[in-house]
């Protein structure tokens, strides 16, 4: 895959190397001289000096055959006029943007950006799991981060205790795949009674996923 | 009207001024407070420091009720996102952005913003002077 990353700090040198090992290509956007001159030595990537979202730098980059475009740098401006000239002027398919303002994430998609991220928001998320929710351990994320594969215990206090699958009517984008019960393991099916202790397998939505949460655990 | 100014440089400081004067309800946003004094005395909106690229400094400029926007920073980017947000998030009506980047204009011709462009703006200027010249030496 051919990647455009634009952006000069610690983060986005380490995401160049990782694709890099990886085996993409990389190209990079850097508007310091000497952030991209110690870059270019350290990195088997091509490094440009210049405005990640000026069309001429990009085209430079190969924008008009890369597969996706990251903008990183800490400018959410910046990075959206990036993804947008990439999309627009180049058709790029995919464009990914940082959003330092979390409030962005929903504004930056609203303007045609393939997905937009806020580390705020990811940390602050984590950290809220962790303590309101130590029953819940999150296990993997599939399909570029949108699924969510997570174990829940149900604790004492569950509402879902008791209560057959097919009565806790779970939204349709969840799937409970399994229940572990002491040793065994339960493919549950709509009449499966669950039970305070049991640990389930839930997969689904990573955007939603507060709702099937709250269901299960409770508040 | 209401109108929401971006950046109080030259620009930002000469419309905010003159649309006040004209009896407009105006604000007008910079980064830097210090940027405010470039306002003369017969302004009469109000000021507000902060970054327009965040979300909840445009709420509370009650960017929603507002009738135009202009985003006149010296930043290209800074102006068109501002821009854009206020035309597709909050709704406004008239949304006017300046940038600098010629390539833009065509970019973003289809994003519901007008851009004025300060380049094109004086190539007409200049090419018509230029025309206006020739016509009389002829």
């Amino acid at each position: 895959m051919n990647i455009i990353l634009i952006g000069g700090d610690q983060t986005t040198y380490f995401l160049a190397r990782e694709f890099i090992s990886q085996g993409h290509g990389v190209t990079l956007i850097n508007r310091d001289p000497e952030d991209s001159r110690i870059i270019s030595q350290k990195l088997k990537a091509t490094v440009l000096l210049g405005e990640g979202s000026d069309p001429e730098t990009l085209e430079q980059a190969g924008a008009r055959s890369a597969d996706v475009l990251i903008a990183m740098t800490s400018h959410d401006h910046d990075n959206l006029i990036a993804c947008q000239v990439a999309r627009l002027q180049f058709e790029m398919p995919r464009t990914i943007a940082l959003v330092n303002d979390p409030q962005n994430e929903a504004v930056f998609e609203d303007l045609g950006i393939s997905v937009a991220f806020s580390a705020t928001r990811i940390i602050a998320s984590l950290l809220n799991q962790q303590t309101r929710f130590a029953a819940i351990t999150h296990l993997m994320t599939l399909g570029q981060g949108q699924i969510s594969l997570t174990e829940v215990l149900l604790p004492d206090k569950s509402p879902a205790a008791g209560k057959t699958l097919h009565e806790l009517d779970l939204p349709e984008n969840f799937l409970v795949a399994a229940v572990l019960r002491g040793d065994t393991v339960l493919v549950p099916r709509g009449p499966t009674r669950l039970a305070v202790g049991d640990k389930l397998i839930v997969v689904g939505a990573q955007a939603d996923f507060q709702t099937i949460i709250t269901r299960l655990v409770g508040d | 009207m209401y109108a929401v100014i971006v950046g109080c440089g030259r620009l930002g400081a000469l419309l905010a001024v003159g649309l006040s004067v004209a009896g407009h309800e105006v604000v007008v946003i910079d980064r830097h407070e210090a940027s405010f004094r470039a306002l003369s005395p017969e302004f009469s909106g109000f000021r507000l420091t902060g970054d327009a690229t965040e979300h909840a400094l445009l709420e509370s400029a009650e960017v929603g009720r507002a009738d135009c926007l202009m985003a006149t920073c010296n930043e290209d980017t800074l102006n068109l996102m501002v821009a854009q947000v206020a035309r597709h998030v909050f709704g406004v009506a008239c949304v006017l952005a300046r940038v600098h980047q010629p390539a833009f204009g065509a970019i973003f011709k289809d994003a519901g913003i007008q851009i004025i462009s300060p380049t094109q703006l004086a190539f007409d200027a200049f090419c018509a002077t230029l025309d206006e010249g020739a016509n009389r030496q002829s």
